[in-house]
């Protein structure tokens, strides 16, 4: 059904056998430069486990560390002298009322923005899966087709749409773009969540009595519950750590985290004190989900990944 | 893990097709209660990204403030002025580069991860900087990028493998006392005296320019050379507190250790010494009547790594991030792919006599070659909009060299540009860029619905 369950079968291999020398039963020599290769193979993994964790963890150790001794040395000198660290950027960070105010701007915009996209992205969804109307299939197409309409596109012609109706800068602004833009990859998903839901089941409910409303809101939303998981947790993530739209519609009261970070940044050097306990700030709730809903997540990451 | 991902990876790239909807409704639906399901989302979706499509490729057929027809001399700029250029190119960099980087990478981490038995461990360290922004993503490239060596991880790394491997430079600041000694420039940073060095006759070599507390380690005194042969000193010609005679060992004037010192006859070199812990130094018989070069190694600047975000490297670097976030994306998918592959097949082939190459290459390749078309175009997409990783990981300075069509529109509309118009132009150059994967997307669609 998906293109990574049943890949197209390969070519038979041309002779992918030139020499074929002691076939039957690995001699000792073969063995031993076969271990030999299992430890390098895992050294290699190993640096590169390394590799990937030592970005992260050099900003983890610097958000901990004194602004004087950031500016006097490498993070790395902290394994010499422990005792640097310190949670002072945090506890001065938490202090600056432009941060938490931020912080709290990226939640009023994250959470409703995300449960708009799930509700009425399952309602058209639902729609698209069982209901009977014409030109359902024109109009699902058209959605399908605006999955891959990249967000810059809207920037200019919502500005000017935004200002009009006197909600340019404000958190709705903000919200409402990541609606437009979460919807069509939501009820792509949801619709083809719901296709596969047994018909029977959902004649069962129709026969006790149960209207369409009904039906949808006590059968058909619950049967679902995985889908709207990994679609909700997706959309969350790419609300919270959305940037650019934030940096076009909000204003200096209603900008997220991420957009007051990134003025932080316009002097980085003299203001690593700031910005590596915000930035640590900003991906404790992305990686904390991460960790909690590993599989929702990963499943909603590859799926979304087009937007 | 990868269950889950091969179960809902249809919305990457090109889409697997959906199964097809029941024809019927069960319920016998009355229209309004379709409009009431289906209104919310329809109104959104018209208002929020159907209309924008229509105004920007009508917008950008007008100049900057809106007033004035100008046909399609927006596209025409893009292709031209000098700043959309340079953006035009990187944007062409980005896709030709990373998403073929990147795929390469969470291929070899797939394949190679399904023979130990911490496989998992290492996907999840690999897939993480999935989950965080790319603010956070830059912040840290950002400090990882650092020029100073002692911020740096990336030149703290390459400064300390550069000096296993050159020499690093004693005193980078010290030169010759001129009005005492006859050490000259002779150039390329080195200092050559004007006079002969004779056996017997020690040399005499002052140096100014450091303070003594300055200097590394602890330095000894510096003694004036004895016994036969052709020896000299090469010392620190001052000393706190003042006093002492200029050119010539003081007591308490410093030894400078580790000195090259060259003997050069007729413009070539004919030995060479190093100067010890009291700053003495002897060279062979040979030496005799040559001159002395202190050479320009002795005082080059140290070095200081690689400038990752100048005019150069900065794109490069950039992209170097990109793949830090995005391999694990690769990785899953392709792992996703790889475990509905036929272990028969392998096994039959290692059988045959083929090494791990052989099957790598000629079987498994070909047999994810759909995945792996899968991730080549999602990544395609994604990388054609960057515009958060170059705008916050790129310096100010730098940033016009690193420019790509995303951050280009951004600047141009709102970075103080104020032209809607060649912002709507590129707007509608990406939904272009775009347009052949919504094409695929909705041809399959319809595919599945004329079965």
């Amino acid at each position: 059904m998906t293109a990574l369950e049943t890949p197209a079968p390969a070519p038979a291999p041309k002779n992918p056998a030139p020499e074929n020398p002691a076939r039957a039963g690995r001699s000792l020599a073969a063995r031993v430069a076969s271990g030999a290769a299992g430890g390098a193979l895992r050294i290699f993994l190993l640096l590169v486990a390394l590799f990937w964790l030592v970005p992260t963890f050099g900003l983890l150790v610097s958000s901990f560390r004194d602004p004087t001794d950031i500016a006097e040395s490498g993070w790395w000198k902290v394994f010499s002298a422990p005792a640097q660290l310190t949670t002072k950027s945090y506890e001065s960070l938490l202090e600056n009322d432009g941060i938490t105010d931020a912080l709290f701007n990226t939640v009023w915009i994250t959470v409703p923005a995300t449960l708009l996209v799930v509700l009425i992205g399952a309602m058209a969804g639902y729609a698209f899966a069982w209901m009977d109307f014409k030109g359902r299939d024109w109009w699902f197409m058209v959605v399908v087709g605006l999955l891959v309409v990249p967000v810059q596109v809207a920037l200019i012609p919502l500005s000017g749409l935004f200002r009009d109706l006197g909600i340019f800068g404000d958190i709705i602004g903000v919200v409402l773009f990541h609606v437009g833009f979460g919807l069509p990859f939501a009820i792509f998903l949801l619709r083809n969540f719901f296709a596969e839901i047994p018909r029977e089941l959902l004649e069962a409910a129709r026969l006790d009595g149960a209207g369409e409303i009904r039906l949808f809101a006590t059968v058909v939303l619950p049967l679902a519950a995985p889908a709207l998981a990994s679609l909700g947790i997706f959309q969350f993530l790419w609300v919270w750590n959305d940037m650019l739209v934030a940096l076009v519609f909000s204003s200096s009261g209603s900008q997220p985290l991420t957009v007051a970070l990134q003025q932080q940044v316009r002097q980085f050097g003299s203001n690593i004190e700031v910005l590596a306990p915000g930035a640590f700030i900003s991906m404790v709730i992305p990686l904390a989900v991460f960790f909690a809903f590993q599989k929702q997540f990963v499943s909603g990451v590859m799926a979304g990944a087009v937007k | 893990m990868s269950s889950a991902v091969a179960k809902t990876a249809e919305g990457a790239g090109a889409l697997p097709t959906p199964p097809a909807a029941p024809r019927k409704s069960v319920t016998g639906t009355r229209l309004w209660v379709a409009v009431l399901f289906l209104l919310p989302a329809l109104v959104l979706l018209g208002a929020l990204v159907v209309y924008p499509i229509g105004y920007s490729v009508w917008r950008s057929l007008f100049d900057a403030s809106g007033s004035g027809f100008v046909g399609l001399d927006n596209y025409a700029e893009i292709f031209t002025d000098d700043a959309t250029l340079v953006a035009v190119r990187n944007t062409a960099i980005w896709v030709a580069v990373a998403p073929a980087l990147v795929t390469a990478l969470g291929l070899i981490f797939a394949v190679l991860t399904e023979r130990v038995r911490w496989g998992t461990a290492f996907k999840l360290i690999v897939f993480m900087p999935m989950a965080i922004s790319m603010l956070a993503a830059g912040i840290i490239f950002r400090l990882v990028y650092e020029q100073d060596p002692d911020q740096g991880v990336a030149n703290a790394v390459v400064t300390s493998v550069h000096d296993v491997f050159a020499d690093e430079s004693v005193y980078p600041k010290a030169r010759p006392n001129t009005q005492v000694s006859d050490l000259r420039p002779s150039g390329g940073g080195s200092f050559t005296t004007e006079g002969a060095v004779r056996a017997g006759t020690p040399a005499l070599l002052p140096l100014v320019g450091i303070a003594p507390n300055r200097l590394p380690g602890d330095p000894e005194d510096a003694k004036a050379p004895t016994g036969n042969g052709v020896t000299g000193t090469v010392w620190l010609d001052f000393r706190l507190g003042g006093g002492g005679e200029k050119g010539a060992v003081d007591r308490g004037e410093k030894a400078l250790e580790g000195v090259k010192v060259e003997a050069v006859k007729d413009g070539k070199v004919v030995a060479t010494a190093t100067s010890g812990t009291d700053g003495t130094f002897r060279l062979p018989e040979s030496a005799d009547g040559s001159r002395l070069r202190l050479p320009g190694s002795n005082f080059a600047a140290p070095y200081n790594g690689i400038d990752w975000l100048g005019p150069t490297l900065v794109t490069p670097a950039v992209i170097g991030s990109y793949v830090w976030m995005w391999a694990g994306f690769a990785m899953v998918l392709i792992a996703a792919g790889l475990a509905g592959v036929d272990r028969n097949l392998l096994e039959a082939a290692r059988v045959d006599g083929a090494n791990e190459w052989q099957v790598f290459r000629r079987i498994t390749v070909p047999l994810l070659a759909p995945v792996l078309v899968v991730v080549l175009v999602t990544l395609m997409i994604n990388v054609m909009k960057i515009f958060d990783l170059v705008y916050i990981i790129a310096p100010q300075p730098t940033q016009d060299e690193a420019n790509v069509l995303a951050l280009q529109l951004y600047l141009a509309s709102y970075g103080g540009g104020g032209d809607f118009g060649l912002g709507s132009a590129i707007g509608v150059v990406l939904l272009l860029l775009v347009l052949p994967v919504m094409w695929v997307n909705i041809r399959r669609l319809r595919k599945e619905r004329q079965r």
